[in-house]
This record gives structure tokens, sequence and C-alpha cells, in this order.
């Protein structure tokens, strides 16, 4: 019994290790630089979020083998669900990272705890490819250790079929009209942004009265909402279940592929911007080849397949002006100047701020 | 009463099955919603062939269960002879207290301690990287030990200890009359232990994550993905994975009776 227990379950083995080897057909690049092969038979561990890279999946190309194929450089590829698992993980020592790809005001926390390695821009002959306006950041105002993958807004998305017209402003998400339609962030950050923009607050205030504040205005707005969700919202919004509900741009994209009555605003108070760049670790193991994969991932095929695989906005111009590009011009993407609202990052706050909208947090959720 | 018993049976049959009925519909849905079926399709199927990551994750999951599932019954086996063999009342107690005590710790707790403990080791002994595929195999390990452990003791306890004695005495040495004869005895208790492991090892989350360093499994991997959204195409590999267990458990089931039967059938004259 034993036995077939064990051939099964090596059959099964040997499938997946026949199936992971086949199936893929390498795409033709036209590559804009020289990579060269010099550092093949090395290894380089790349940590990112899940589902932020185009995998081969649907006819897409595999960035990660087409690198390995090109340059003979083993990638070894790791994923993570938030900044902050990401950090721990850096953190504990356990284990070596060489590249992450963490959002801004990580970047900015990690650059002040000296945890991340300079990368000299120079060396990237595609660098220039990077949009001026993502160049320069807050966090990394040298450009020292940061190149932009991607960048987004967060907007409001609502069902035109059930609850028509919607005034484009936040308060929307207040709006008795749609109660019990509403949902909101599932996490503290965002869902204060909500309201503190309805307030005109600073994302980034240090003033606990001003986190006071919007904490009451969450409250006050907690009668109105269905729930507070992350990524059920594509559930709950592709289903009609609920009419109105916060996200990221790029992902209403994907849910209006599902269900066209969807219609999207950016609230005319200002938003969040959002930034995830990539960086090299400062104990890195392979800085070399970290370097050759972050001017890998600025080659204009490469960059426009994971445009179209994520469906964030790219900073690459040459992905932004790719005729061929799935969001070629997308307004939703890419607004107009007039057509964008006031923006601002988020910056590490210090702990006691956190703290402080953390309990407001809880007390908003129990309320 | 007997038409409510039947609905009781149907009603408990159908909350067990429902979730992963709906989840082997979902994965045949032609687009990429998990939420609103458009159409039939095969193209999460053939698209897991490609889908390096994903089959990778697996691959590191089974090769944990199996081999976290043989150690840990190997060692499990040989510690519950030891404490049946254990003559002291007391320190027999104790012992099976110790054992007991990780599996009703929180797994939270477990591998949080173990990822300190792994990384305090590594350390010590000056390693660049503590955390990888022998600490998530030696947690695995560690949390399957007990259940091995607890469905082979009873096993144990209801062969007759005179069975080896009467080994001995016939000439066996004590390696022999082992594996001759209280092996075959506990042979249900192994594998039930054998196959306990396997499962939980299979599907831990929490361990393995805080365990795992490079070695992500597919829990991890799947759990990774819920800041876009969970794509079918772990709807299909779970299908697969579902399919595979069930054949695994019928022909389990088969044997069994099979081997009964033959029982039965050299009992008779």
């Amino acid at each position: 019994m034993k036995k077939t227990t064990a051939l099964v379950l090596s059959a099964a083995l040997f499938l997946c290790l026949i199936l992971s080897g086949c199936g893929y057909e390498y795409a033709e690049l036209d590559l804009r630089s020289e990579f060269s092969r010099e550092l093949a038979g090395t290894t380089l561990t790349v940590y990112n979020w899940g589902e932020y890279i185009s995998d081969g999946s649907e006819g897409s190309i595999d960035v990660n083998r087409e690198f390995e194929k090109l340059t003979g450089i083993k990638v070894n590829y790791l994923t993570f669900e938030s900044n902050e698992t990401m950090y721990s993980q850096i953190k504990n020592g356990g284990v070596n990272y060489d590249i992450i790809i963490p959002s801004d005001y990580m970047i900015e926390r990690l650059i002040r705890e000296d945890m991340l390695a300079k990368i000299d821009t120079s060396t990237l002959s595609n660098y220039d490819l990077i949009e001026k306006k993502y160049k320069n950041v807050y966090f990394d105002p040298e450009n020292e250790y940061s190149v932009p993958y991607n960048v987004g807004l967060v907007g409001v998305i609502y069902n035109s079929a059930q609850i028509g017209e919607v005034e484009p402003s936040w308060k929307s998400l207040w709006n008795e009209k749609y109660k019990d339609m509403a949902l909101n962030f599932d996490n503290p950050r965002d869902a204060f942004m909500t309201a503190q923009m309805i307030l005109g607050q600073d994302l980034n205030t240090t003033n606990p009265d001003d986190w006071e504040a919007a904490a009451e205005l969450l409250k006050k707005g907690k009668a109105n909402l269905q729930a507070y969700v992350m990524d059920e919202v594509y559930g709950k919004m592709e289903t009609g279940e609920a009419s109105i509900a916060p996200y990221y741009a790029g992902d209403y994209l994907t849910m209006a592929e599902t269900n066209p009555d969807l219609k999207f605003y950016y609230p005319t108070e200002g938003t969040n911007i959002f930034m995830d760049s990539v960086c090299v670790m400062k104990n890195a193991r392979n800085y070399e080849a970290a370097i050759m994969y972050i001017n890998f991932l600025l080659e204009p095929d490469i960059a426009t397949a994971n445009a179209e695989y994520i469906g964030y906005a790219s900073p690459n111009t040459a992905v932004i002006n790719n005729e061929d590009y799935c969001y070629y011009q997308n307004e939703i993407l890419y607004p107009d100047e007039e057509d964008t609202p006031p923006v601002q990052y988020y910056h590490d706050i210090d702990d006691e701020i956190r703290k402080k909208y953390e309990m407001l947090w809880i007390d908003i959720k129990l309320y | 009463m007997k038409a409510l018993a039947r609905l009781y049976v149907a009603l408990i049959i159908f909350f067990l099955y429902a979730p992963v009925l709906v989840m082997i519909f979902f994965s045949f849905n032609e687009s990429s919603s998990v939420w609103v079926f458009t159409g039939f399709s095969f193209d999460w199927y053939t698209g897991l062939a490609t889908d390096v990551t994903m089959l990778n994750a697996l691959k590191h999951t089974l090769i944990v269960a199996v081999l976290s599932a043989v150690i840990s019954t190997v060692l499990g086996t040989a510690a519950a002879v030891g404490i049946t063999a254990l003559r002291n009342k007391f320190s027999k107690k104790i012992i099976m207290s110790v054992t007991q005590i990780p599996m009703m710790n929180a797994d939270i707790v477990t591998g949080i301690s173990l990822m300190l403990l792994f990384i305090f080791i590594g350390k010590l002994l000056g390693l660049r990287e503590s955390l990888g595929f022998l600490t998530v195999l030696t947690a695995h390990i560690t949390f399957n030990l007990p259940y091995v452990i607890l469905s082979v003791l009873p096993k144990l306890r209801q062969t007759d200890a005179s069975l080896r004695e009467a080994a001995l005495d016939l000439g066996c040495t004590p390696l022999q009359a082992f594996f001759k004869v209280i092996m075959p005895a506990i042979s249900t208790g192994i594998i039930t232990g054998f196959i306990m492991a396997f499962t939980l090892s299979l599907d831990d989350f929490v361990i393995s994550y805080f365990t795992c360093g490079h070695y992500q499994t597919l829990p991890i991997i799947i759990y990774n993905m819920t800041k876009k959204s969970v794509t079918p195409d772990t709807y299909a590999l779970s299908t697969i994975i579902f399919a595979c267990v069930f054949a695994l458990l019928i022909m389990y089931n088969m044997l069994q009776t099979k081997s009964e039967s033959k029982k039965a059938a050299k009992a008779q004259p």
C-alpha cells in the first residue's frame, strides 16, 4: 500500500517536473541594450509582489525565463503580499535577497535604515526611458536607490447600471443614497486617506487631532458601508453585489473587462499616488546581475509585457508611447494634466502616529 | 425518521463538498474573473503548464510533504515503540504529555519560535542565510511527529506483548522480531500516521510561512496573490490535486478491501 502511495506521488512529482519544462515558447525580443553572458551560472534572487510580473500565461512573455535564456543567470523568484511582510522578512535576517520591489514609503524607511545598495543609474543604459516626472521623487530625490517599476492612483469604481451617474467626490462613499452598497478599504492607511481627502488634510499629517477628525468621519460613514474589503472588491463589484468602491485604477480595468457597467472617476478632492520601484539590497550577493536585471526590466518589450500583464501605469516612455500597447493612451491609467486630481504620496510615518491611527482604526472597526 | 436521517447525511456531504465543487466549476471558466462564469474552457489547465512560479511551488510542497511524512513516520514509529517499552509509568506520562504539547500549541507560536531558533542557530554557525529547504523540512517533521506517535501508540497497545517474546524464543533477533512480527501488526497505524503527516504538511501555511525563507511552498504563493486577485489557474491546480488525492483514497480503500478479503479467504479453510 505504501508502495502505491509512493508511486502515485512520485508520478505526480515527475509530471510537474516535466510540465515546468515545456509549454512556453520564447519570444523574439527586440533588445535595445546589450546583455553579456559573463555572469552565466550565477543565481539572482528577486522578491516581488504576487502577480506582479508577466509570467508567460495567455501567450505573454515570461520575463524571468527570457532573462535566464539571455544571460544564463538563474532567477530565484519569490513573492510577498504586502510591504510590511516583505519588511519583516528582510529585517529578521534569515534570508538574503538581491532585488526587492517595495512601494514609496517603504523605500523611504529602507533608505533611512541603510538597507539598500546604491544604484549608479549611468550604468543602466535603458534608464533614459524613465519618464521625467517619475524621477527625483521624494523618497529618493537623487535617484540613488530605486528605479520606478509601476505607478498608480486610487480612484472610485461604481456600477452605472445600478446607481447611474455619481458625483466625482470621495463624499459619494458617504452618500446615503448608496446605503449598504458602498465599500471601503480594509486597511487603515487607505481608509483614512478617503476621509482625509474630504477634510482636506495632508495624508502624512503628524497632528493627532487630524487623525481623530478623520476617524470621526469614518465612523459616521460606517453605517453607509456594506463592508471593508481588500481583494474581495473584485467579486463584489463584478457581480454587482456592491455598487461603489474605492480601488486602484489599474484593477478597475480588469474588473471592467468582466462587467462593462462599471465606471470610474478620480475624486476632485485629490487622491493617493503610489510608486513601486526596483531596489537592490545592501547585502545582495549578486549585485552585478541585479543591475543587469533592472536594465532588462526597462527594455521596451519587457516593460510593455509587464505593463499589460499587471495593468498599472508604467513609468517607462517606451511603453507609454508604444501604439501597440493595449492601454495606449488609456485615459484612466494616463489621465491628461487637467483630468489628473491633485495627488499625494504616502510617507513613512513615525511610530507614534502609526500607533495612534492603528488604535483609531480598531476603534472604527469595532464601532 | 429515516428520511430525516438521510437528509441530514445529504446536508453534511453537501457542505463538505460544495466549496470544492464550486472551485472545480470555476476552474473551467473562460474569463479571468473568479466570480462571474462567462463560458467553458480548458485555458487555465493549459496555462498552468507555463506557470513556472506555481509549478515550482507545487514541487516544493510535494518534496517537503513526502520527505517530512516519511521521516516523521520512521521517527514517530520508533518513538512509539520506545514509549510502550518504558516500564516507569511516571516517565511514560511525562514523555506522553511532552509529545502532545506541540499539537495543542497554536501554529503561529510554533512557527515563530521555530523561526527564531533557526535564525539563532544560523547566526551561531555564521551562515549568511539560515532559512531555506532544510528549515522548512525540519519544521514540518517537528509538527508531524506527535500525530504519527499518537496513531501508532494505540496499535502497539493492542498488540499482545507476548508476540514479540514468542518471536524471540523462536530465534528472531530483536530487530527481526520488530520487522517480522510487530510491524505487520501495527501497519495500519503506521499508514494512518503517514497519511496524516502527508496531508498536514501539504496544507500547512502558518509554520511554512515563517520558516521557508526562499523555499516558498504552494499555500504561500497563493496567499501572496491576494493583493491583486487569485487567478483561476490556482483553481485548476487545486482541482488536479483534489482529483489525485481522491484517486489515491479510492485506490487505498480498494487495496484494503482486497487484502481483507484475502485474509478472510485464508482464514476460511
